[in-house]
């Protein structure tokens, strides 16, 4: 392995440029953006300059033990390693890459914000903490780093801490992961005392010769593990913070919350696809089915411009937890990748929308903007028609080769669901297209609106690049010889071609886009309120409201858990505090008086006590 | 009669155990310093009469050494039983009670 120094320090620029902003440069802002935006950009050339050295095809570990306990074949000995394989490889590329445009776009974003400093140092903190994931070789690194991307997400999203709904957002978000995490930690343990290594690589191996090991390990471990995922990628049932999650600024909404830390889920799975059994990769296909079926349906009525990306966001993600349940790493991380390129477009070109018009959301007040701003309109078609799935651009293939392994594994059901959600995901995301871009300005500030400065629109446009031919440019290729052991290399003009070969599912996907966006067309074009209300009654107020599950989670869990804290509460002040601390206390206490009568102040009191004292000594030395 | 190391050491015990309940019982300052310097003095003479019975000198210097200490430290004593008078009004025990908590 040539240039094995690039990688640490792709790793660790992130966490030097975090430092140095907020030690040295919280002041200059333009400086701490610049320094930021340097160590991602730089890191992005290294990825480069590491792959064009060594490849994608490498499968190597670099490692210094950070932690050893007991003896060195039987204890638990945790390393600080970097794996080095396609599947990281180009997860880096996407975080460095997807991410550094990201920071480029956010010197324009944030560019009025009195924070910006602050701003780049925690979005530098997280980067440094995505790649950790991405580059970990084994469990205990890879939570660290998956609970310091919880933190730095919590920072983020609490970035505009003084409203209070992004304090909560953020509290929410945080909680919400913590749950899955709690799920993740008891896997690894399992896994620890199952396979009596936690690397990656060793625990594959343990695995594969030993089937007791898989058997003591079973479904549960596997779900455990998937909890972690769960909490990350945002799936049912703990899907309801990343929605609320876009109270956060709109770069962090499309790096954090788009493009790579709510797929770290679906990369772990992918890296840990070892330890799932049939039944676990059951469980896995079902809740990715129904949470990206659930996000659909609810993004149909939402109105606020970031939600409804939102919600798309946990359908797609859900689309890929599903591809990995139906044993599919390749189509799901295809899709990841394709899926960080057109939604981080998706949600910058929202950003844009949102600054040209002034901080507003709602998309019933925007409208004809097409004319005002070019390039986000452009931009944004190429990231609506990914997003919707309609050939040449990326999202089709990735799309396409998620529905052929739902048809491949004979799962109807779930292919049924796929597609339908297609056709969903369509309609919303053209629904939301036609109304801001197209008709009449509903509002005066639409009238108004602007370009972005082109700080902003030059990301947009490098990211719309990549959404139109992601679908072609090798992804499939990387990530097939990462988990298909007879793998063939495709030239550019077969991967083209590619979703032809699997004729079934391409049709059915482009149907499904069709319908889609011809109903919104047909529905959305030249209106000024929303006319689905009318036609679909009671189920439309259900989507509006997220099919209430955030007031079933009222009534429900917060009640139990106010409820339980209630009763730890009396043990806590009666029994531990009254009864155990206050014995302890109160001895303490009386004892103290009680001696207290002793001092009685009088000169002869203690002149006649030390006589005694010495008279005493003198009897038990002297005296036998 | 002859008059033996015993009977020297009676009566520095004597003499001790007057100072002690003088220490103890009295209640004027000045007359519990008398007592404690009643028990200096019969620590000399048992010094003085161990030196006389067992032919050495050693007890004897010692006891000067005391004198000249006690002297010193008389003076030291009595003026601050005088300065406590001067800030109290009284020389009794009974109402020096001030390290009563």
């Amino acid at each position: 392995m040539k240039y094995e120094i690039l990688p640490w320090l792709t790793l660790f620029l992130p966490i030097f440029s975090a430092a140095a902003i907020t030690l040295f440069t919280l002041k200059h802002r333009n400086v701490s953006a610049l320094i930021s935006i340097g160590a991602i950009v730089a890191g992005f050339v290294m990825t480069l300059v590491f792959i064009g050295a060594n490849g994608f095809q490498i499968n190597t570990e670099t490692a210094v033990n950070w932690l050893s306990i007991g003896q060195a074949p039987s204890g638990l000995q945790i390393d600080f390693g970097l794996k080095l394989d396609a599947l990281s490889l180009m997860m880096m590329l996407i975080v460095t890459g997807v991410g550094g445009a990201i920071h480029i776009y956010s010197y324009g974003y944030m560019d009025e914000d009195r924070s910006k400093a602050r701003f780049f140092a925690k979005l530098s903190l997280f980067t440094f903490s995505m790649l950790g994931i991405v580059l970990s070789n084994n469990f205990i690194e890879m939570f660290i780093f998956w609970e310091l991307v919880g933190v730095s997400s919590y920072l983020l999203i609490g970035f505009w801490f003084e409203k209070p709904s992004a304090a909560d957002a953020a509290k929410k978000a945080f909680f919400t992961n913590r749950l899955g995490d709690f799920g993740f930690l008891l896997g690894i343990l399992m896994v620890w005392s199952a396979a009596s290594s936690l690397n990656f690589a060793g625990v594959q191996d343990a695995l594969k010769w030993s089937p007791a090991i898989a058997e003591s390990l079973g479904t549960i471990g596997g779900l455990l593990i998937f909890c972690g995922a769960m909490g990350k990628s945002a799936q049912f049932p703990l899907h309801v913070w990343l929605p609320d999650a876009m109270e956060g600024p709109t770069p962090v909404s499309a790096l954090i919350h788009a493009a790579t830390m709510v797929a770290a889920g679906v990369y772990m799975l992918c890296r840990t696809l070892f330890l799932f059994n049939a039944d676990a990769l059951h469980v896995i296909a079902y809740i990715g089915g129904f949470t990206s079926l659930l996000a659909a349906l609810i993004a149909v009525q939402q109105n606020d411009i970031k939600r409804i990306i939102a919600y798309s966001t946990l359908s797609q993600l859900g689309y890929m937890v599903m591809a990995v349940g139906l044993s599919g790493p390749t189509p799901a991380m295809f899709h990841l990748t394709t899926h960080a390129f057109f939604k981080a477009l998706l949600f910058l070109a929202a950003g844009s929308v949102i600054i040209g018009m002034h901080h507003e959301q709602d998309i019933w007040q925007m409208g004809n903007l097409r004319k005002k701003m070019p390039v986000t309109f452009w931009t944004f078609l190429v990231g609506a028609l990914a997003l919707s799935g309609v050939p040449p651009f990326s999202g089709s293939y990735s799309k396409d080769s998620i529905l052929a392994q739902a048809l491949e594994q004979k799962n109807y059901l779930l292919f049924g669901v796929a597609v339908f959600v297609a056709a969903l995901t369509a309609f919303y995301t053209f629904r939301l297209f036609f109304v801001v871009f197209f008709g009449k300005e509903k509002s005066k500030a639409a009238s108004h609106a602007h370009e972005s400065p082109l700080v902003m629109t030059l990301p947009l446009v490098a990211l719309a690049v990549f959404a139109a031919i992601g679908g072609f440019i090798g992804i499939w290729n990387n990530y097939g010889s990462q988990f298909i052991a007879e793998h063939e290399t495709l030239s550019v003009v077969q991967q083209v071609l590619e979703p032809l070969k699997n004729i079934g599912p391409m049709l059915a996907g482009l149907a499904a886009a069709a319908v889609g966006i011809f109903v919104a067309f047909s529905l959305y074009k030249n209106v000024t309120s929303d006319p689905l209300p009318a036609k679909l009654g009671g189920l439309a107020t259900a989507m509006k409201n997220k099919f209430y599950f955030d007031e079933l989670y009222e009534a429900t869990f917060i009640r139990a858990h106010d409820f339980i804290a209630t009763v730890m509460d009396v043990i806590d002040r009666w029994f531990v505090e009254g009864f155990c601390i206050g014995l302890v206390r109160g001895g303490t206490d009386f004892t103290g008086r009680a001696l207290r009568l002793v001092q009685t102040g009088n000169l002869q009191t203690y002149a006649f006590l030390f006589v005694l004292g010495v008279a005493v000594v003198l009897y038990l030395v002297l005296g036998k | 009669m002859n008059v033996g190391l015993e009977h020297y050491l009676t009566v520095s015990f004597l003499l001790f155990a007057l100072g002690l309940l003088g220490v103890v019982m009295r209640r004027n300052l000045l007359v519990i310093y008398m007592s404690l310097e009643l028990m200096l003095n019969a620590a000399n003479l048992a010094l003085v009469s161990f030196s006389r019975f067992n032919d050495k000198l050693d007890g004897q210097v010692l006891v000067f050494f005391i004198i000249t200490v006690a002297a010193a430290e008389v003076a030291v004593g009595l003026a601050l039983i005088v300065a406590l008078y001067r800030k109290r009004q009284t020389a009794h025990v009974e109402d020096l009670t001030s390290m009563k908590l």
